[in-house]
């Protein structure tokens, strides 16, 4: 539309590159450094190019934490899933089935979206305990279930919320029941907020810290956990290569999913902050 | 057919599908009602008492809370809360509004600029955390870089300066999160009716002037809605003191959420522990109870 | 086929909150069309609802052919609705959305796939069975709907406000064939809207309802010549019915309506009357069709000069406003014989189809009905 390239246009897209320099830099010396000798560590600086590139740092941070990349895959895909399921169920109900005292359910739900989880910590753990759950992947698994219902419910709710109920009415003058009306009608109109919900509960669990470090200990701890343990141990020399490699391997499945499924998860982010 | 009946008994299996959303909510509202307003209780109930290691029930009142006020680490705890909250809100607040505006002026590739902003959203504080310690290392860091690069007398050892640790925190944490606000601007910014901004244009308003005046003040509640968020993870920020500071030096970098996990569950102060998670409880509250307030009465005005 | 009665229907949502419904008496036969009509928020959805059993009655019963069938659940009703949305199942194609209520009935296949080619046939839609309803315009979404409906052979059909989503020219055509349909199928047919026109063209029985009330209920002919309230008058037509506020008066036994247009006046006889109705402040009610022009023959005692404020062609009429007492009045015209704004028209009035309502109640006031006041009404002929 105007022709000539004004200076402002110049200093817009100037600016954005720097900004795009400054939020991509931090993630290139994290793999230059993970592909750095210890030697080239210390002789060179974070952006220096390394003398020889070495895959060292990531044969030993596997080594390190690879067992417990795995509990972090096998707490995170169940949590994720049976998580998703309930949100669906129940937002099904809030959504299309009201009835007395369902509308201040979900006021009590959305109030616990927002809880700082310390404050629910202490009983919960004393209940996994009582369990006998506790040091288990199920027990942090149920911990993750209950803490990101709140989440998965107001995803599907929202969304369903959207979907005109006269669907489920015709349904049932069709003859359809509860679930028929679920399964035939809802669910196959759901696959996007699915795939929200399945990536925000996915980056959710997988980054967990808190829960982690309270329910888990030794072998059974997720993957954030053991390397903040890795990292955070003051002995012997510190291997920068190693810690960057194991904070790289901890941040790969996000990453990934975050690549793949951008637009899902900026949904999912939106969503839980501009709630319905 | 023809007969008429007074009333037409509902089959079993009707009955039950008149249940059947009540029992299909039942256990999630059961374990939303004990998982946690039952727990808040309990640990509101903890807090009055003497609870070390394990939890007993001895009530001292409030004594908890009374050596929490005493206690000069809390108060630490809760001014770096003061500061870090305050510049982490503030910077990233800045930075998102100002790169989503740039964002908005019909840029190129505009979608792939926007996933760069916002990757570090999708990383765990914990590999956040540790990446900012390296990238703050006194000594091997930006410290050694810039003065490789030339900057002779350049000092950056923050992360060692109890004075300044505060601000490692902020800059790793605006890192990852700035790109989220600028991704609720920008969605905000495309939500804004763009006859408006015409008829701002027909006016005779230039540019800036336009979106100080008319577009920004418009998106209220977007800025609400941010603050909110931000809040939130402020008050709830644990993950990243732990992985780049672990409260230290000595704990001068300590945060609320550090202080009850370290006293709940490291050092035997279960009731300790407990009252200050009640008093985390609170700050969030004060946030969010105007917060649902004003989005419920504005529901109401639509 | 089936008649369907309601008996002193009543639902309230609550025991604080005001009834939405209140003791609605509605009986039709079989093969009739009923027309549920008011303005949004009347109650008229929620009656509907009521019917195809997607909401409980507090009290009252509704029944078909005789049988109550108010404590069944929707599917056991035997009734198909169309919705105002169509509520097609956006997933399922045009076929499996026809065929989706058979299927839940469990009939088997080949019957299923026979129902809906008969459908799709009667409907005109075989082209659109592999369709999604995304890909449908919305005169086709709409016939989708119906042959939805239409595949079940339900007892009752409900339409809910069908064609409020289509534009003007659309809506014209769908209700013709929605009429047609009814011709051709004689079901008994219960129909919502806001829409008068619609009521009239539609329907064999119109109720007409306002707060969970019905206002009147009968014929189109019935409700459109002899409403039984201010508010079926006002409601009913288009262009509304004129209302002029004035004070009766009596004169030699004669009731006196005393019109006045700035210009002139003029009294407009009601017919002989009986004591009660002087000094009455009541509403004159008068259909823009039934103001005439007078001519040099007709010029009487009841016609007056009024002088021409706007006027409003819409091609098979003009629309002529003036002012009687201080009220704009409509009058339709054939276009040959509106006349220029400003000129001064000499308009006469029908007496006998003069209607008139209580100002405070807007109640109708009729002949041969007492009044509140324990008077006798007047004997002018209404309707």
């Amino acid at each position: 539309m105007t022709k000539p390239v004004s200076l402002s246009r110049v200093a817009i897209y100037a600016t954005l590159l720097a900004a795009c320099a400054v939020y991509l830099i931090p993630l290139v010396i994290m793999l230059l450094t993970s592909f750095k000798s210890p030697e080239d560590i210390r002789t060179g600086n974070l952006l220096s190019w390394p003398e020889v590139f070495t895959a060292i740092g990531w044969l030993k941070a596997w080594d390190g934490v690879g067992g417990y990349f795995w509990n972090s895959v096998k707490i995170t895909i169940p949590a994720v899933l049976i998580s998703t399921v309930i949100g669906a169920l129940n937002g099904y109900v809030l959504a299309m089935w009201r009835f007395r005292g369902s509308q201040l359910f979900f006021g009590l739900l959305l109030f616990g979206c927002f809880l700082p989880f310390q404050v629910v910590l202490l009983p919960a753990s004393f209940t996994i305990g009582q369990l006998g759950l506790a040091n288990t992947t199920s027990g942090l698994v149920l911990i993750h279930v209950v803490y990101g219902m709140a989440f998965t419910t107001l995803f599907f709710r929202n969304y369903y919320v959207s979907i005109p109920d006269a669907l489920v009415r015709a349904a049932r003058l069709d003859g359809a029941g509860f679930f028929t009306i679920f399964g035939r009608i809802l669910l196959p109109m759901s696959t996007p907020i699915i795939m929200v919900c399945l990536i925000w509960q996915f980056t959710q669990i997988w980054n967990d810290f808190l829960f982690g470090v309270v329910f888990a200990s030794g072998d059974t701890q997720p993957i954030t956990v053991a390397l903040n343990n890795l990292v955070n141990t003051s002995t012997g020399a510190k291997e920068y290569n190693v810690d960057m490699a194991a904070a790289m391997i901890a941040g790969l499945p996000t990453l990934v999913v975050y690549v793949l499924a951008g637009k899902y998860f900026l949904r999912g982010l939106t969503a839980g902050a501009v709630k319905g | 057919m023809s007969s008429i009946a007074v009333f037409t008994k509902a089959s079993p299996l009707d009955a039950l599908q008149r249940w059947l959303p009540k029992l299909v909510l039942a256990p999630s509202m059961l374990i939303i009602l004990v998982g946690f307003y039952g727990y808040i209780l309990w640990t509101f109930l903890l807090s009055f008492t003497s609870s070390r290691f394990m939890p007993n029930y001895s009530w001292v009142g409030l004594q908890q809370y009374a050596r929490l006020w005493d206690n000069d680490r809390w108060w630490v705890a809760s001014q770096n809360l003061l500061l870090f909250g305050g510049l982490f809100i503030g910077i990233s607040l800045v930075i998102g509004v100002l790169l989503a505006v740039l964002l908005d002026q019909r840029i190129r590739r505009e979608g792939f600029i926007r996933t760069i902003f916002l990757y570090p959203m999708a990383l765990s504080m914990i590999v956040t955390g540790t990446a900012w310690k390296w990238l703050l290392n006194p000594g091997l860091g930006i410290d050694k870089m810039l003065r490789d690069w030339g900057w002779e007398g350049f000092r950056f050892d923050w992360l060692v300066d109890p004075d300044r640790v505060v601000y490692c925190l902020v800059i790793a944490a605006v890192w990852q999160s700035s790109g989220f606000v600028m991704a609720l601007f920008l969605a905000g910014l495309r939500g804004v009716d763009q006859s408006i901004i015409r008829a701002a244009q027909v006016d005779g308003a230039s540019l800036p002037n336009i979106y100080l005046r008319i577009v920004l003040p418009s998106l209220g509640p977007v800025f609400f809605s941010a603050l909110m968020i931000l809040s939130h993870i402020a008050i709830k920020s644990f993950d990243l003191v732990a992985s780049m500071t672990a409260g230290g030096p000595g704990y001068a970098s300590d945060l609320p959420a550090m202080f009850m996990y370290a006293h709940t569950f490291t050092r035997g102060q279960m009731g300790l522990g407990a009252a200050s998670a009640i008093l985390m409880l609170g700050a969030v509250l004060a946030i969010l109870v105007p917060y649902l307030y004003s989005e419920l009465r504005g529901k109401r005005h639509d | 086929m089936a008649t369907l009665e309601l008996r002193n229907v009543n639902k309230s949502y609550g025991s604080g909150l005001a009834d939405t419904l209140k003791n609605i008496e509605i009986s039709i036969d079989s093969g009739e069309f009923l027309i549920l009509v008011g303005p949004s928020g009347c109650g008229k959805s929620t009656l509907m609802n009521c019917i195809a059993g997607l909401e409980d009655i507090s009290g009252g019963a509704i029944l078909v052919d005789d049988q109550d069938i108010s404590g069944m659940s929707p599917k056991d009703r035997d009734i198909a609705m169309v919705f105002q949305s169509y509520a097609l199942y956006p997933t399922m194609t045009v076929h499996g959305n026809i065929a989706f209520g058979l299927k839940m009935r469990k009939m088997a296949p080949a019957a299923i796939e026979e129902e809906v080619a008969r459908v799709a046939k009667l409907l005109q839609i075989e082209h659109l069975l592999g369709r999604k309803p995304g890909q449908l315009s919305g005169g086709q979404q709409q016939r989708v709907a119906m042959g939805r409906a239409l595949a079940r052979r339900p007892k009752i059909y409900l339409f809910d406000e069908p064609l409020s989503n289509l534009d003007a020219k659309l809506r014209v055509e769908m209700r013709t064939e929605i009429k047609l349909m009814h011709q051709r199928l004689k079901t008994t047919t219960v129909y919502v809207t806001h829409d008068q026109i619609e009521a009239m063209t539609l329907g064999d029985k119109v109720a007409v309802m306002k707060d969970g009330i019905i206002q009147q209920f009968g014929t189109p002919k019935q409700i459109y010549n002899d409403p039984a309230n201010l508010f079926v008058a006002s409601f009913i037509g288009s262009p509304p019915m004129n209302f002029i506020p004035l004070r009766l008066q009596r004169r030699d036994g004669q009731l006196l309506a005393l019109l006045d247009s700035g210009q002139a006046r003029c009294e407009l006889p009601l017919g002989a009357m009986e004591a009660g109705f002087e000094d009455r402040e009541v509403i004159l009610g008068i259909r823009p069709e039934q103001i005439l022009l007078a001519t040099d023959e007709s010029r009487n005692q009841s016609s007056i000069r009024a002088e021409v404020e706007v006027i409003e062609p819409t091609g098979p009429d003009t629309l002529v406003f003036v002012e009687l007492n201080q009220t704009k009045v409509c009058c339709r015209m054939a276009p040959d014989d509106a006349p220029q704004v400003g000129q001064t028209l000499e308009l006469q009035f029908d007496p006998s189809k003069v209607l008139l309502f209580d100002a405070k109640s807007g109640e109708r006031l009729l002949p041969g009905k007492p009044l509140a006041s324990g008077g006798k009404v007047a004997q002018f002929k209404a309707g």
